[in-house]
Formats: C-alpha cells, sequence, structure tokens
C-alpha cells in the first residue's frame, strides 16, 4: 500500500491536497510555503514543476511557473525541494507536470530521481492515458503512482482504461476549462463523481475551481474522497511575497478553514 | 502513417484530458468527410469560384536569365486573402459546419492564416475569434484590420513572448473551456493528431497542381523544389505530392540574426526532439526543456516548434532543411519585387533567398519551383521601416 493509498483510508475527513508550483516565488520561499501547507494540514502535497507553456493552466498558476522559471528553478531545484520537505514530513508528495520536463530529462531518469527524492506520484497534465504505457511502466517500477485526469467529456470506455491504469487517486476536472478560482462547485461536478463512482473503487478528488470552504463541504456532502486546490493558494503566495511570516500565517489559516469544511458527519 | 497519428516517431496525442474527446470526434468526422464525395465536390467549389484555384506557375524570365536556370513560382500568393493559408481553412471550416460546430477559433502569427479563417468563417456564416500575440497584432496591423473587416474578433495574447506560441497555447486554453461548441481551426501541420494530416491533406492540391503544371511546362517533374518552414504547411502541401518522385526537396527555416546568436526559429536545424502543443516533433528548448523564445523577421515564422511529419522528413533525409538568414530574405524581398513585379511575404522571401544564395548549384536546364507562399503586401510598411523609410 503506498502513502497516498494510507492516507485515503483515513475515515472521517474529506482530503486536502494542497498545490504549489515549486520554485515561485524562489526555491527557500517555496520551501517555506509547503511547510506551512503542511503545518495547516495538507494530507497530500502536489508540486507543479513549472514549465514555460502551461495549456491546461489559467492565469494564476501561469504567472507562478513564470516567476519560478525566472528565479532559475530547474527539475534538480524540484528534486532538491521534495528532499528538504521529505525531511521534514512524510506527507505525501505529488508532483504535478508536462511531458516535455519528463520527456527531456529521460523518462527513466526523471521517475527514478523523483523516487530518490521521495515523490509518491506524478501527474502529466498533457498526458492522456493513450499516450502512457511506457510512463506507467517506469512509474511502477520506481513504486511512484501514475495520477491520471477524468473529465466531463471522458466516454466511458477510456475511462476503464484510466481506470487500469491510474493509482493513487484520480483528479476529477470538475469543469471544462483551465485551472483557476471559481465561485461555485457546478453541478456537472457533481455528476461526473457519481459517474465516475461507477467504474471505481479509487479515492476521487475533485479539483480545478475549488477555493471556498463551501465548495468543499459541497465536494465532502457529494461524496468526494478529496479536494484538490491549487490557484486560491498560489494566489496567497503571489499577494504576500513581500511578507514571508504573513504569507505562512495565511496560508496555515486558509488550509485549516478548508480541511474544517471537509470534515465528514458521522 | 499509423492508427495514433504517428510520422515515424513523431506525431501523437499530447493534450489535456479534456480534449482527448474533441479529437476523437475530429478524427471520426474526418474520416466520414474523406470518404465523401459530396463533401469534395463541394471544397473544390470554392477552391475554384472563391479562392481561385488553380493558382499559376509562373516562369520567371528575367530571375532565371539572371541566376542561369529556369525558375517557377508556384503562386499562392494570388489565392483570395494573399496566402495559401485559405486553402486549409476552407476545408477545415466546411468540416466544422459538417459537425454543426457553431464558432471557430484560431491562431495566428502574420496574421495570414486569422484573415483567411475570417475570410471562411464569413463566406460559410461561423463566428470567428482569432488568437494573435500582442507584438504581432503591432507587426501585422494590416491584418488585424482586415480580420475586423470580415467581422472577425482579433484578441491580442499578452502571455509569455506575445507571438505565435502563445497564440496557440491561449487558443488551446479557449477550446479546453468551449470544447463542446467551439471548432479549433488550427493554421500549420502542428498540433495533435488528426490535424498535421488533415492540414497537410487540404494543402496537398498546392503539390497537386504544380506536379501537373511542371509537366505539362517542362514534361516532367522539377530537379528542386524549395519552399520555406515556419509550422510547415505550405511547405508540407507541395512537397507531399512529389515524396516518391526523384527529386530535391528543401525546406527553409527562418535562421533570424544567425543561428549562433541563438535569436532564430531554426527549429529542425537547432532544435530536439520534445513535446509542445500535443505533438512530439523537433522543438527549440533548452537544457531543462522549457521552449525557448524565437525571433524572425517574419512574423509566420516565429514559432519554436514544427510539423511532425518534417521532423519525420528530416530524419529520413528525404527534405534537406537549411537556413537563411533576416538579411538575406530582405534582399530577397527586393530582389524579387524588382526582377520580376512580385512582392513576397517575408516568410516566402525565405525561399527565394535560399535560391538566390544557392544559385551556383543549378545548371541551366535545371527547373526550380519556389512555393510563393503568401504577398507581401503586409509586410511593406515593416519593411519601410527597416529601410528608413517612413
Amino acid at each position: 500500500m503506498s502513502r497516498i493509498d494510507r492516507v485515503f483510508q483515513r475515515n472521517g475527513q474529506t482530503t486536502f491536497i494542497g498545490f504549489a508550483v515549486a520554485g515561485d516565488p524562489d526555491r527557500d520561499t517555496s520551501a517555506r510555503v509547503a511547510h506551512a501547507l503542511i503545518d495547516g494540514g495538507t494530507d497530500i502535497l502536489e508540486l507543479g514543476v513549472p514549465f514555460s507553456d502551461p495549456v491546461a493552466d489559467g492565469k494564476t498558476i501561469q504567472k507562478a511557473d513564470e516567476r519560478a522559471i525566472a528565479a532559475g528553478t530547474t527539475p534538480d531545484t524540484v528534486f532538491s525541494l521534495v528532499r528538504e520537505i521529505r525531511a521534514y514530513s512524510a506527507v505525501p508528495i505529488v508532483l504535478l507536470t508536462y511531458y516535455n520536463m519528463v520527456y527531456r530529462r529521460g523518462v527513466e531518469r526523471f521517475y527514478r530521481e523523483a523516487h530518490e527524492a521521495g515523490v509518491d506520484g506524478i501527474l502529466i497534465a498533457d498526458m492522456p492515458v493513450e499516450e502512457s504505457a511506457e510512463v506507467v511502466e517506469i512509474a511502477r517500477t520506481y513504486e511512484i503512482d501514475p495520477i491520471f485526469l477524468v473529465t466531463r467529456t471522458t466516454s466511458p470506455e477510456r475511462m476503464d482504461e484510466i481506470v487500469r491504469r491510474a493509482r493513487g487517486f484520480l483528479y476529477l476536472v470538475s469543469v471544462l476549462g483551465v485551472t483557476g478560482a471559481r465561485d461555485r462547485v457546478p453541478d456537472e461536478a457533481l455528476a461526473l463523481l457519481h459517474r465516475v463512482r461507477t467504474h471505481t473503487a479509487l479515492p476521487l478528488a475533485l479539483g480545478f475551481g475549488i477555493s471556498a470552504p463551501e465548495h468543499v463541504k459541497t465536494c465532502a456532502e457529494a461524496g468526494a474522497d478529496g479536494v484538490i486546490v491549487g490557484s486560491a493558494i498560489v494566489s496567497i503566495v503571489e499577494k504576500n511575497a513581500g511578507n514571508i511570516p504573513l504569507m505562512e500565517q495565511e496560508l496555515k489559516r486558509y488550509v485549516a478553514r478548508m480541511k474544517a469544511a471537509g470534515v465528514r458527519d458521522r | 502513417m499509423d492508427k495514433k497519428g504517428r510520422f515515424g516517431e513523431y506525431g501523437g496525442q499530447f493534450v489535456s484530458e479534456t480534449l482527448m474527446s474533441a479529437l476523437l470526434e475530429l478524427e471520426h468526422a474526418y474520416d466520414m468527410i474523406t470518404a465523401d464525395p459530396h463533401f469534395e465536390q463541394a471544397l473544390r467549389e470554392y477552391q475554384a469560384e472563391f479562392a481561385g484555384r488553380p493558382t499559376p506557375l509562373t516562369f520567371c524570365a528575367n530571375m532565371s536569365r539572371e541566376l542561369g536556370c529556369r525558375i517557377y513560382l508556384k503562386r499562392e500568393d494570388l489565392v483570395h486573402g494573399g496566402s495559401h493559408k485559405l486553402n486549409n481553412t476552407l476545408g477545415q471550416a466546411l468540416l466544422a459546419q459538417r459537425m454543426g460546430k457553431k464558432r471557430l477559433i484560431a491562431e495566428t502569427g502574420a496574421g495570414q492564416h486569422g484573415v483567411a479563417t475570417a475570410i471562411a468563417g464569413a463566406a460559410l456564416g461561423l463566428p470567428v475569434e482569432v488568437y494573435m500575440g500582442e507584438v504581432d497584432t503591432k507587426r501585422q496591423a494590416l491584418n488585424v484590420f482586415r480580420m475586423e473587416l470580415m467581422g472577425a474578433k482579433v484578441i491580442p495574447v499578452k502571455t509569455g513572448t506575445r507571438t505565435l506560441k502563445d497564440a496557440i497555447n491561449e487558443a488551446l486554453r479557449d477550446w479546453v473551456t468551449h470544447v463542446e461548441d467551439t471548432y479549433y481551426l488550427i493554421g500549420s501541420v502542428v498540433g495533435p493528431h488528426p490535424y498535421p494530416m488533415m492540414v497537410r491533406d487540404f494543402q496537398s492540391v498546392i503539390g497537386c497542381e504544380a506536379r501537373e503544371q511542371c509537366k505539362k511546362k517542362e514534361g516532367r517533374v522539377p530537379d528542386t523544389i524549395v519552399a520555406c518552414v515556419g509550422g510547415g504547411s505550405n511547405a508540407i502541401g507541395i512537397f507531399y505530392p512529389f515524396l516518391s518522385d526523384t527529386l530535391e526537396l528543401v525546406g527553409v527555416e527562418a535562421g533570424g540574426r544567425g543561428i549562433g546568436t541563438g535569436e532564430h526559429s531554426a527549429t529542425l536545424c537547432a532544435g530536439e526532439a520534445g513535446v509542445l502543443h500535443g505533438a512530439f516533433s523537433y522543438l527549440l528548448q533548452d537544457a531543462h526543456g522549457q521552449v525557448l523564445p524565437t525571433h524572425s523577421i517574419a512574423a509566420g515564422l516565429d514559432y519554436p516548434g514544427v510539423g511532425p511529419e518534417h521532423s519525420m522528413l528530416k530524419d529520413a533525409r528525404r527534405v534537406t532543411y537549411t537556413t537563411v538568414n533576416d538579411q538575406d530574405v530582405l534582399d530577397a524581398f527586393m530582389f524579387l519585387s524588382r526582377t520580376e513585379g512580385i512582392i513576397p511575404a517575408l516568410e516566402s522571401a525565405h525561399a527565394v533567398a535560399y535560391v538566390l544564395k544557392h544559385a551556383d548549384r543549378f545548371d541551366k536546364d535545371d527547373v526550380v519551383v519556389i512555393n510563393l507562399s503568401g504577398r507581401g503586401d503586409k509586410d511593406v510598411a515593416e519593411v519601410a521601416a527597416l529601410q528608413g523609410v517612413t
């Protein structure tokens, strides 16, 4: 059983998956962001590997990627950050990346180094299941869970194929579109949750647009096993870049509030 | 090409999950229309009655005399709209209409593909929105106005390098958000399968005509065909019907200020394999996989990627890929205007520049065809500014 599996086995609360861009706004601040997210109660930490052309992401995360790249962040930086976070906490760490960053380093090398640094799962945003055979096999070799996206437009046949290859959890995309905070969790997201449930026993986490405690509550009530929050966290980092102690405090408070909203009535 | 849309090892479908169903739907729809004679007929009619096809294969007497070989221009500059781009946009817009899509989106660099999409949208009654890098909206202001005249909405892209690459990023973000009713009309042989194949098929009309015309005029296929390569649609369009003939095919990339300066767009000559915009192909990238900023005097070539079929043709050594620099291009722009009374687009002037630079390679009986992919009216203001004319 992987570290990610164990987190989802805990009952009584919705797993909170917090995302930050590795190296945003720079390496050392980014380490403090990760620690603050963990201190606030983040169950799974998701780190974005910054990429020059993040087409699945909205403005907030694009800008964070640009800041991180400008600060000199490379995959080496990301792996060193993971090692530092791993020394601090046993919380599962998932990398979110685009395929060119993996391919360029060499798929085998990328997964080996990720494994050695302490990464538990990797999601490649522009890799549909059809292109994933090699990556999934290498991920298995290095005991890294391959995380896949499922969306409203995923057909039942493709969903079965995704479920066969995925480990850890499924990342359910709540809306058609790119990442970014939105006002509410659309009904279509909850419908997707129920549809995917009939295909798999894997934990289901909803992401894209989730930013407020009431969103978490809605997801929890609909039976989501987890929620993924990215742009809202990245915005806190961006807004408080000039005052890191305040940034840490805001991050901890935010995660604690979101977590509290995900406690299930039993 | 196999079922997964690969050209050798290149190509594929590297897109986010949301777009997969749209790509599968597009593949299916494209399969349907290629088997449908009514579609073929409708497209041919638009090509003949609206776009002005076939375009001439013009013998250039003056240039031939000066360079000592037999030079022909395939006159895509005479296609309605001023470039080869309409060959593709008419085909895809007709397809979008068949698919019941309500809205066309496109990216554009020099603005020629945006203009051609605006034309096709207006003709077929489909609303058009075009993403264009802010830098390009300034250097190709005339084309912005042309698109707007034809009812298209031009959206300036202010992220990243503010050129073609980021225009494609924004178009992809739009598509993923409106995937159910929107058709993404890609302008080159780039992007995920089936786009590189489909755009090649629509552009192959250039090579099919050129082949027939050359056989009629010269009794044989040419010795050399030269075309500029950005994403590579005009080049693949003229090369493809000649791939099994014995002749030399030359793709000319934008050498910009020189390969050594790093300020160029020579993806095949200076790049390495990688994934951008949904396809595995050559790519200008740094050691870590970040996509590099590019430069070219020609906005339409200013792109760090290239069509996957070109990557295959490069590795197979079927096509020779080379570069010319900005200054060579300006010289060729002047030369063709003065010598033949034809003002080429700065993109197409890359192909002309190659022939000028390498004229000593050709014998007097050698037949050289240059794909003149577009006309240069859009570039006149920028060239005037570079010449100090105000």
